[in-house]
């Protein structure tokens, strides 16, 4: 696999790269793939590089996916 | 100190000077650096004799006696320094026994070209530390290696201690039913070293937790003689610090993740770099296996101490004839916690 | 931590689980090939097998690049290592992979090589800037994830003419791997080994979208769901497939929407299509020779091919007869049949790669999960 986290963007420097925040530590990651980051986008970040932005509208639904699913789960199964 | 100084026409040039040859050589730079840097600031009655060991009293009983060896990069850290880590780190494996720390000694083997003004910030907050601990640096030596030959500074240290009667605590004590306690957040040190090497390129505010646990480990043998094993997960971090105590016991062990105390910034850097900080070292908080009724009173005491804020119970001792530690995950799983495979290496996949 | 820890709840791992044990009908079994090394190391780190019910069975599928890397390569980079004048850099991750003669990275350089761990690909091209006098070799290896950097890297030199650094590239592609293990004969012909749906990558998805996967479902008539990393996104997939397969569809869902399009990471895709062009051929570790499964540069790049710059060996020695990491990673065998398993063969002795990365089917089952072996037999 590629280990890959979410990361907040915190502030944009020159030459293409950010600051980014994930629990607290802060590093500074290339945004030579991506386009359009913004303080305040959570990107993916992967051996320094930004390759995505998370969409936090999707990821909201995803949760509420997870959520559904338990309230559907019979819980005599448990 | 009220001893005559030995007449050096000039002092040490600590703020341009290095470490050459000739401090290491016997003569009367070795006299000097040795005078004026380590007597100056460790500063006790035994290693102010000037003999080639230093002589003090011991109340009876059984001793311990402990070694170690410190080599580590960077020198300085947040939160500390190869100085003070070498006594602290020597004071906790004395105390690991029970055993309340008299003495230390020091050995100092330094690159040829080091600053000395590296040399004393190391060697005053060694002699700081000792202070603040109570525990004398009695004897010591020097040694210059040639330029190449050395990481800079390389500090050994013995410590001795004595038990106080009636206590037994050791490795090979943990029963089935036993419970596993650490003294606060994981992580810490290892995580704090990392965040100085460049080549990571990460920023943290987490600082090593080097420290000396034996007054807390005083409180809580006072209270509870009985306690089984006492040892401070340092290199290989909890994971294989379980391990080892696992193995000599001859007991399995089974925790639970979600009371592992780890800061989220420590736990963010381990994400980071994917590093599990069940493996990554502390320097300054132990593991303690007691009797389960014994827990919420050596609990309480290690949360009253200012080095046990973030005392936790995290599982238990049971039988199991293969000796595996064992994790209860957050999504309710388990799986081993096995030793440290190798060293930590940071890694993308 | 937003975006990891909601998606690490350990309530509702159990409330997708119980969804699962509902939805799975307990008259059949459920074969689920989760190709990437991310979702194995998630199954195993979290315990997640515990959540399973028993007719749902996780197949460790070989996507892990360090795994996948044949020991010709691993001995080439060594040669390279060793080449006069070069610094070696690379991924901490390749520093303890064995190559022939258990010789890995890590004893060369205790031998005297020069190698270093880098972090990013732009720590490499530092190296090269402070090192003038030195020959920078950046050992590349990887998936679409990991090959932009590299990418970017490359660049980067042309830009600052770099004359002393170069690529010794092993970027591989998903998708060939993929087709190489339905087109097996254990897949195709023989049905030894049951393959009923694919959870599919998470990172490499962000860079190639999910569009690659439809391929497969329509062909080989299997379900794929590309979700992510964390164990609720894994256990989610696994209920997704299972209600596709008992829906009789074999659609491309996507779980990880949160970081995945249909198309993928444009930028990304052109940069590595602008320098890069298909091997004809690549060995994989366990899958043998895959066609047009791996890139190196084009030829306007050549300047920073350590393969067109020095003569790098291509020999590729066999992996040791006994290890069966070629028929763990095509899902043939598990780890505990391999008899190297756990007796000579350990994550402190690494026999073959599926012991060495920490994501390799045989290092996270004896690191995580081996005590359920003897659970069972006992």
């Amino acid at each position: 696999m590629c280990l890959a986290l979410p990361a907040l963007v915190t502030e944009l420097l020159p030459e293409d790269s950010a600051k980014v925040n994930l629990g607290g530590v802060t590093k500074t990651v290339s945004l030579a793939l991506v386009s359009d980051v913004k303080p305040g986008d959570y990107v993916i970040v992967h051996v320094g590089y930004a390759l995505s932005v998370i969409d936090p509208e999707e990821a909201a639904r995803t949760l509420e996916l997870f959520r559904e699913m338990g309230e559907m789960a019979p819980e005599a199964l448990a | 100190m009220t001893l005559p100084r030995r007449a050096h026409p000039r002092p040490l040039d600590i703020q341009n000077g290095r470490v050459d040859l000739t401090h290491g050589g016997g003569g009367r730079a070795m006299a000097q650096l040795v005078e004026e840097l380590f007597i100056a600031a460790f500063d006790n009655e035994a290693l102010n004799q000037r003999n080639d060991q230093g002589a003090f009293e011991v109340p009876g009983g059984r001793m311990v006696m402990t070694t170690d060896g410190y080599v580590i990069s960077p020198l300085f850290f947040p939160g500390g320094d190869i100085g003070s880590l070498a006594v602290h780190g020597t004071v906790n494996d004395v105390a690991m026994a029970g055993a309340k720390p008299i003495s230390l000694s020091a050995g100092f083997i330094i690159e040829e070209g080091f600053p000395l003004s590296d040399l004393k910030r190391i060697v005053t907050s060694m002699a700081k530390a000792s202070k603040d601990a109570g525990v004398p640096v009695v004897t010591g030596d020097t040694k210059v290696v040639e330029k190449g030959k050395g990481d800079g500074i390389f500090i050994t240290t013995a410590g001795i201690g004595i038990v106080p009667p009636g206590v037994e605590i050791s490795g090979d004590k943990a029963r089935p039913g036993d419970a596993i306690l650490v003294s606060g957040t994981m992580g810490d040190h290892g995580v704090a070293v990392m965040s100085q090497r460049e080549s990571l390129g990460f920023e943290t505010e987490i600082l090593s937790d080097s420290a000396a646990l034996h007054t807390m480990v005083a409180a809580m043998v006072a209270a509870v003689p009985g306690i089984r094993v006492l040892r401070d997960p340092t290199r290989g971090g909890l994971a294989s610090t379980l391990n080892e105590i696992a193995g000599q016991s001859g007991v399995g062990m089974l925790m639970e993740e979600a009371l592992v105390p780890v800061k989220p910034q420590v736990l963010g850097a381990c994400e980071l770099l994917g590093l599990d900080p069940l493996y990554v070292a502390n320097e300054g908080k132990l593991i303690c296996i007691c009797a389960e009724e014994d827990a919420p009173r050596l609990l309480d005491i290690m949360r009253s101490h200012p080095l046990g804020r973030d005392a936790a119970r995290i599982g238990a001792c049971r039988e199991d004839a293969h000796h595996f530690v064992q994790m209860k995950t957050r999504m309710g799983g388990n799986r081993v916690v096995d030793w440290l495979a190798g060293e930590q290496l940071p890694r993308i996949c | 931590m937003k975006y990891i820890d909601e998606f690490r709840d350990g309530e509702l791992a159990q409330s997708i689980a119980r969804a699962i044990k509902a939805e799975a009908d307990p008259a059949s079994t459920y074969h689920i090939m989760e190709f990437c090394g991310g979702h194995t190391h998630a199954i195993s780190r979290y315990g997640l097998e515990d959540l399973l019910p028993a007719n749902v069975r996780m197949i460790h599928g070989p996507g892990c690049p360090v795994c996948v890397l044949p020991i010709g390569r691993i001995d080439a980079a060594i040669w390279l290592a060793r080449q006069p004048g070069v610094i070696l850099c690379t991924y901490g991750d390749m520093l303890r992979v064995p190559g022939s003669k258990r010789l890995s990275l890590l004893k060369a350089k205790a031998e005297g090589a020069d190698v270093r761990m880098v972090y990013s690909t732009m720590d490499a091209i530092k190296l090269a800037q402070s090192n003038p006098d030195r020959q920078v070799v950046f050992f590349a290896i990887g998936f679409e994830t990991t090959t932009p950097p590299t990418a970017v890297a490359i660049k980067q030199a042309q830009a600052l003419e770099l004359k002393n650094f170069s690529v010794f590239c092993n970027h591989v592609l998903t998708p060939s791997a993929i087709t190489q293990i339905l087109d097996s004969p254990e897949v195709r012909e023989l049905g030894t080994v049951k393959l009923d749906a694919f959870i599919g990558p998470a990172h490499v998805s962000t860079i190639i979208g999910s569009r690659p996967y439809e391929y497969f479902a329509e062909e080989y008539q299997r379900p794929v769901v590309i979700a992510g990393f964390e164990p609720l996104d894994v256990m989610q997939a696994v209920r997704m497939l299972v209600r596709q397969i008992n829906e009789g569809r074999f659609e491309v869902e996507n779980e990880f929407a949160r970081a995945v399009t249909r198309d993928g990471n444009e930028k990304a895709k052109s940069l590595v299509a602008d320098m890069f062009e298909l091997r004809r051929v690549f060995e994989w570790r366990g899958l043998g020779m895959v066609p047009y499964s791996a890139l190196r540069l084009k030829e306007p790049y050549a300047a920073w091919d350590a393969e067109r710059r020095w003569d790098v060996p291509q020999d590729n020695p066999g992996d040791n007869k006994a290890c069966e990491c070629g028929a763990i990673l095509r899902g043939v065998k598990k780890p505990i049949d391999c008899k190297l398993f756990g007796t000579i063969c350990t994550p402190e002795n690494p026999m073959g790669s599926c012991m060495v990365s920490a994501e390799g089917a045989c290092a996270a089952h004896w690191t995580y999960g081996r005590f359920r072996d003897l659970e069972k037999s006992e």
